[in-house]
């Protein structure tokens, strides 16, 4: 078991990484930044409802959000426990950071799934 | 050009006073030293006692290896000029126990050296009358970067992780499995995971990636560990997936 | 099991130590001179430093994802809910923190993408694909997604 944890939690960081390396700074500029400002294209409430209760959209939304929480604990806790020398916190800090994100994956799915 | 340059020498005494401190030379300036030659023009004429390995003073024996200004270089292939007009610090490499001036101590290197493995391991050895093992040249290049590592512990003076967890196996060892690990004649892999596998194997590392470009022969162990990373996990997940494979 | 051996200290009191069982010996001199990683030690180079923001990206990346996901509440909340919410988001001191946050997932980007050829060894008909492929590959995969996204979003 303890075997599986590093190469378990390393795969949820790299395929993380991949996937908001790729996808986050257009879908963050889209989103936070043009839209509210009515730069370009869409800005109107009902398209981006339309869009943002499609299956697709939430199904896609749940699994970047689960790998990108994962992947932000995995460097966040390696952060913690090198950049400020923290090794005797290591078992503390590990079920803080995955817990956090096991509790907000929990969270999206219940948003993307339950609300409409 | 000046005619002197001042070295500033990390000092250390373990029977005197203790604290080590700088003391500082200034040694003939000469536009084809190494910095290791400044060393020598010390040691032969000014102070004897001066302590710091070389050997071979041709960048192969991977024992000059000090940081200089900061970096850690191999001194016989570190020209002075660059660092021009100086002072130039000299100092023994980071992330392990100095015993005196610019020696540090291998024990623990060239323990966790041992511990990979660093050899072919066969389940059966063939008998020289069966003839050669025989390789291609594309078998060949599938380590022999790796095979270029003189053992000058650059790379893990360059490692900030190695000096912060000192129990981390650290990038040439690794780089030094993977050597043997990818050599179409080895069947060790699966012994040599039992050490890279641990936590303070492969899985401390969080590339910095500086271990690459301290290395004088190009070894990149930094993408030794990453490929070790990447092929440990698939196997993790295939396992998973796969039931009767244990990972 | 011999790979639960431990990394001799070079200490003469462990086991391992070849002299071990002669106490008069001492092969170095056992006053070793030991520097300690200072608190600060990521500011002691510049590729430190660099590794150590990269390393902080993961915060711009997880308020990224939490913004999107609070963008898809916001709109099932109605539509004055996310007029009030465009209000805020093109208010100037929201607009500069998420220009950062922008930085930094660009920076996540970049130095991830850069790292690929690390991580991937490629051979196609037996020859080894040369790192610049790899990542030219990846740049063009982000490049090219980028712009579906920018499309559906923002090109109609
Ligand atoms: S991998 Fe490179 S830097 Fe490290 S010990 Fe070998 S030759 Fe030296």
């Amino acid at each position: 078991m303890r075997r599986a944890r590093d190469p378990f939690f390393w795969g949820l960081f790299s395929a993380g990484g991949m996937l908001t390396a790729l996808l986050l700074p257009a879908l963050f500029l889209v989103a936070a930044i043009t839209a509210p400002m009515g730069w370009f294209g869409m800005t109107g409430y009902e398209e981006w409802v339309a869009l943002a209760s499609h299956p697709v959209t939430r199904g896609g939304l749940l699994v970047v959000a689960f790998l990108a929480f994962f992947h932000a604990a995995h460097r966040f806790r390696y952060t913690l426990y090198d950049g400020l020398q923290l090794y005797h916190l290591d078992a503390l800090i590990s079920i803080v950071t995955y817990g956090v994100a096991a509790a907000l994956t929990v969270l999206a799915a219940a948003l993307l799934i339950l609300v409409v | 050009m000046p005619d002197t340059v001042k070295l500033e020498v990390f000092r250390y005494r373990p029977e005197g006073e203790g604290e080590p401190l700088y003391e500082t030379f200034e040694v003939p300036y000469r536009d084809e030293w190494m910095v290791l030659d400044a060393l020598n023009q010390i040691k032969d004429h000014q102070d004897g006692t001066l302590s710091y390995r070389w050997a071979c003073r041709m960048g192969v024996c991977g024992s000059c290896g000090m940081t200089v200004n900061g970096e850690p270089v191999l001194t016989c292939a570190t020209y002075l000029e660059p660092f021009l007009p100086g002072p130039i610090r000299v100092e023994p490499l980071h992330g392990f126990p100095v015993i005196r001036d610019l020696v540090g101590d291998l024990e623990d290197f060239v323990g966790k050296l041992q511990r990979v493995k660093p050899w072919i391991i066969r389940e059966e050895e063939r008998s020289p009358s069966e003839g050669e093992y025989l390789q291609t040249p594309e078998e060949m290049d599938a380590y022999k970067r790796y095979s270029m590592c003189i053992n000058c512990m650059l790379c893990y003076a360059a490692c900030p992780i190695y000096e912060l967890e000192p129990g981390f196996i650290g990038p040439a060892a690794i780089a030094l499995a993977q050597r043997y690990n990818l050599d179409s004649r080895d069947e060790g892999a699966r012994e040599r995971h039992e050490v890279l596998a641990e936590h303070e194997g492969v899985w401390s590392c969080t590339f910095v990636g500086e271990c690459s470009i301290v290395c004088p022969k190009d070894v990149d162990p930094a993408g030794a560990i990453q490929r070790y990373k990447v092929d440990a996990t698939l196997d993790f997940f295939r396992s998973l997936v796969t039931p009767g494979r244990s990972p | 099991m011999k790979s639960q051996a431990r990394i001799p200290t070079g200490r003469i009191s462990d086991p391992g130590y070849p002299q071990a069982s002669n106490p008069e010996y001492t092969r170095h001199h056992p006053r070793w001179y030991r520097r300690h990683m200072p608190i600060f030690w990521w500011l002691r180079k510049f590729a430190y430093t660099k590794f150590i923001l990269r390393e902080l990206t993961s915060q711009p990346v997880m308020y990224a994802t939490l913004f999107l996901l609070g963008k898809v509440w916001v709109l099932s909340r109605g539509p004055e809910a996310y007029e009030i919410f465009v209000q805020w988001l093109s208010h100037p001191a929201f607009l500069a923190f998420h220009a950062l946050v922008l930085v930094g997932l660009l920076f996540h980007t970049v130095t991830w993408l850069n790292l690929t050829p690390k991580a991937l060894v490629l051979r196609v008909a037996g020859r080894k694909v040369p790192g610049w492929a790899i990542v030219g590959a990846h740049y063009g995969a982000w490049l090219g997604l980028s712009g579906v996204i920018l499309w559906i979003l923002a090109g109609r």
